[in-house]
């Protein structure tokens, strides 16, 4: 039992750094969905019910622009596919499992959390330890800190005079996710040319601009990849 | 907002942020993804983000805005560079919040 605890507070040390980071990140999500017309329960029912900061924020920026609730739902789903890959990669670990507690953890999934979890599995020592209860503590610590975090921006953001305009917010959280997430010319290149062609796309009606942008993107790193990779 | 839209919004995006968590850890006993699938996957964040991006910073009211009171395009570049040179976060959104502040305040 106490094997457990400590395998559950291992994941939770591990990951403590990274909160440091995503305390900001979770305010701003808070603070701007009320800055873009959403009720503070709106903000903060986002981050509790869906617990996904990236696809919150651009549903935000997408209402706030009145597309349509089909448009947002589906741009939300395509942010969050990247987690079909982690999902996947994890689902070995879990194996035997009880499926509630495994939709549980699956609910639970972030970037970090995985990338933590499958660090810590890859490590000699890993077979002995509790595997799931170790992503738990990682995963339980993110919740947590992005939890509160969002609570006290969609306050915070609230108490932000109107005129203060927190508009350019989103926009200026989308360059401090993507710039970073650039590591090499595939990922260079998928950002600009689904940047160019969202831009000339913008006229097509229902959003679609963003969809092609975003397909046309994909398609030009994937395969400018896998032209480097054969050589 | 409407609070109506708001609300079925949620339950919406609960569900399709929660499929793609739960349904391979639940379906999937050891068979990983395929790997083209992977890569492909792996580009879709920055994709859509950036398609997001590039319009909310060239275009106002659906028109080309070049112009130096177009304050995002011009308060997004030193936002870039810091990002750029940095990785912070919360860096990046400070210092472009503030430049368009003060833009707003002395030429708006």
């Amino acid at each position: 039992m106490s094997d457990n605890l400590s395998t559950f507070f291992a994941g939770v040390r591990r990951i403590s750094p990274l909160t440091l980071g995503v305390a900001p990140f979770g305010m701003i999500c808070g603070a701007v969905s009320v800055g873009a017309g959403m009720p503070e329960w709106g903000a903060i029912g986002m981050s509790l019910i869906i617990f996904a900061g990236a696809s919150q924020l651009v549903a935000t920026q997408l209402m706030a622009e009145h597309a349509s609730m089909a448009v947002v739902i589906l741009t939300g789903l395509v942010i969050n596919m990247r987690m079909f890959m982690y999902s996947a990669s994890l689902a070995p670990h879990f194996k035997g499992m009880n499926p509630v507690k495994k939709g549980v953890l699956a609910y639970l999934l972030t970037d970090q959390a995985y990338a933590i979890s499958v660090a810590r599995y890859g490590e000699p020592g890993s077979e002995v330890i509790n595997k799931p209860l170790y992503y738990l503590g990682t995963a339980v610590t993110m919740w947590t800190c992005f939890n509160v975090s969002t609570v006290l921006g969609a306050y915070l953001g609230a108490l932000i005079p109107p005129q203060w305009n927190l508009d350019f917010a989103i926009p200026l959280t989308f360059i401090a996710v993507v710039v970073p997430a650039v590591k090499d010319r595939p990922s260079l290149f998928a950002a600009v040319v689904a940047g160019l062609v969202a831009f000339f796309a913008n006229p097509l009606p229902y959003n679609l601009g963003l969809m092609v942008g975003a397909v046309s993107g994909i398609a030009a790193g994937y395969v400018m990849e896998r032209r480097q990779s054969d050589g | 907002m409407d609070e109506k839209i708001v609300f079925l919004t949620i339950v919406g995006m609960t569900l399709v942020t929660y499929i793609p968590r739960a349904v391979p850890v639940l379906l999937l006993a050891s068979r990983t993804l395929p790997e083209p699938m992977v890569r492909w996957l792996s580009f879709v964040p920055t994709a859509v983000l950036s398609a997001m991006l590039f319009p909310a910073l060239l275009l106002k009211d659906a028109a080309f805005d070049f112009s130096l009171d177009n304050f995002f395009l011009w308060a997004s570049i030193p936002a870039f560079l810091l990002a750029w040179r940095t990785k912070n976060f919360f860096g990046t959104v400070a210092l472009g919040m503030g430049l368009v502040a003060a833009g707003r305040y002395f030429f708006g």
